[in-house]
């Protein structure tokens, strides 16, 4: 296990052990918004995969990735399924799919039943990626008017990974990021400023 | 890092099912199964995935209860409208050509699927010279299939599908209302064979110009892919069509080069002319 001092605050000492390997995110009403604040700030050659799962309607979904791979440095797709994991690659979920993650390191589409009533779900993606990545997740819930994702962050944070949530007083909806801070006391709630912050200095040695 | 215990039991758990009662899940892809495994372990009230397999090996009933958890089973009728469009306005004028058809729908659920075709191939003419072949590995998937009885609340999706993939006349000339359910045409399944068969441990067993396999083999690994595209192969003719759920691809198969992109977006290839 790392040594991970639970903290709250971005200002806090985090001292982990273990190299970050990947990232999640997972965000709901509000989140193109959101995720313009974080994902355009990381430069091209960030080393760590993110994998995203935003709830939209299902038409909007599909440009989602494309808006964001022409405003970011990093390349964004949307997932296909069994694809190998690049690192600093950004993937989002399809419409309508589940997006899992599989141990080889490839990705994994499902469409079983909507979880919470969402497909794609976060917590589907979250618990599948803490359950490969372990202690080198870095698990992300930001604005968002359901529930979704707080099981899967707690999943997360038993497994030993490291949980970030937008603070629910600046989250354009607030019910997500509360839920998951209601299931997981110990993750660290932050602006997006700080959660893109936190981002550059996981990788830096 | 040392495997899981879970991860260990689910292993034991398929290779069990395999010894005992030769459903192959061996090589399906871990994430989603061990999910589902999960909750059925919890739906049985099992402690643990190897409490679940002495349940499995030694309750015969218990494979009939497990497949619900081991097979997904959603779908639509004209599922992905823009699909169904291509095939129509694209595929169907190479497939005019043949006097007779043979078109395989690879896990095919709960009939779904079979009816878009049936009803497409009406449509546009070819109908009666088709040849269904419906097969799947679930039995109570497969029965459903051939009664093709669904929920009424379901017909408002159904029918806008089937406006979206560019249908000719009304769904509702294709189906009964009655009792809360709609039971579609019993002539739309004449030219039909539901069949068990799976991908994962059965052979070729027709010549086809068509075949449509659609959100199955996201359910695999990507060696058991393979082994489902190489069957796909074996079976088309010539210049036969394959077509792949929206999210599935060729690309990391070792017979993509058999195939050429017939309709990109759409996911529909064409077998090369030689191969
Ligand atoms: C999600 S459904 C797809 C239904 C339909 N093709 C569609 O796209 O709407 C997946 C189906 O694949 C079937 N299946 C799973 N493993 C199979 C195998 N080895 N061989 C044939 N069918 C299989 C399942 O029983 C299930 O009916």
């Amino acid at each position: 296990m790392s040594t991970v001092m639970k903290s709250r605050k971005a200002s806090d000492i985090i001292v982990r052990h273990t190299e970050p390997e990947a990232v999640v995110i997972g965000v709901s009403a509000g989140g193109l918004k959101a995720l313009s604040a974080i994902l355009p700030t990381l430069p091209a050659d960030y080393p760590l995969p993110i994998m995203i799962v935003i709830h939209l309607p299902p038409d909007r979904n599909s440009v989602v990735a494309k808006l964001f791979d022409d405003k970011c440095a990093l390349t964004v797709r949307e997932a296909d399924d069994k694809e190998d994991i690049l690192p600093g690659y950004v993937y989002f979920a399809p419409p309508d799919y589940h997006l899992l993650i599989e141990s080889d390191r490839r990705l994994s589409l499902s469409s079983e039943e909507p979880v919470l009533f969402s497909r794609p779900s976060v917590d589907v993606l979250f618990e599948t990626a803490a359950d490969v990545y372990g202690e080198g997740l870095i698990g992300i819930i930001l604005t968002g008017a359901n529930p979704d994702g707080a099981a899967g962050l707690k999943q997360v944070v038993k497994e030993g990974g490291r949980a970030l949530v937008q603070r629910p007083d600046q989250a354009y909806a607030s019910a997500m990021p509360e839920a998951a801070l209601a299931m997981s006391p110990q993750a660290e709630s932050l602006t997006l400023e700080q959660i893109a912050d936190e981002l550059i200095k996981a990788v830096q040695v | 890092m040392p495997p899981k215990t879970e991860d260990i039991e689910i292993r034991l758990l398929l290779e069990a099912i395999f010894r005992k009662y030769h459903y192959d899940f061996r090589g399906y892809a871990m994430a989603s199964i061990k999910r589902r495994l999960l909750q059925a372990r919890d739906h049985f009230n099992c402690q643990t995935v190897s409490a679940l397999q002495d349940m499995v090996l030694h309750d015969p009933g218990m494979m009939t209860a497990m497949l619900p958890y081991l097979t997904v089973q959603v779908s639509e009728l004209f599922r992905d409208p823009l699909y169904f469009k291509a095939i129509r306005e694209k595929v169907v004028p190479h497939l005019k050509t043949y006097p007779s058809l043979k078109v395989w729908i690879a896990g095919s659920s709960t009939g779904e699927e079979v009816y878009s075709f049936a009803i497409l191939f009406r449509e546009e003419g070819l109908f009666e010279r088709t040849m269904f072949y419906a097969t799947d590995i679930n039995h109570d998937a497969l029965k459903k299939a051939e009664a093709g009885v669904y929920s009424l609340e379901r017909i408002k999706l159904f029918t806008e599908n089937h406006r979206l993939s560019g249908g000719k006349g009304s769904l509702s000339d294709y189906y009964t209302a009655a009792y809360g359910a709609a039971s579609f045409d019993k002539t739309l399944r004449k030219n039909v064979v539901f069949s068990d068969h799976s991908l994962a441990t059965d052979a070729v067993f027709a010549e086809t110009h068509m075949v449509s396999c659609r959100n199955v083999l996201i359910y695999f690994d990507r060696e058991l892919q393979d082994r489902a595209i190489t069957l796909f192969k074996g079976s088309l003719a010539r210049k036969g069509f394959l077509g792949l759920g929206s999210k599935e691809t060729l690309r990391f198969s070792s017979s993509a080069d058999a195939f050429t992109d017939f309709a990109h977006d759409e996911r529909i290839y064409q077998k090369r002319d030689v191969t």
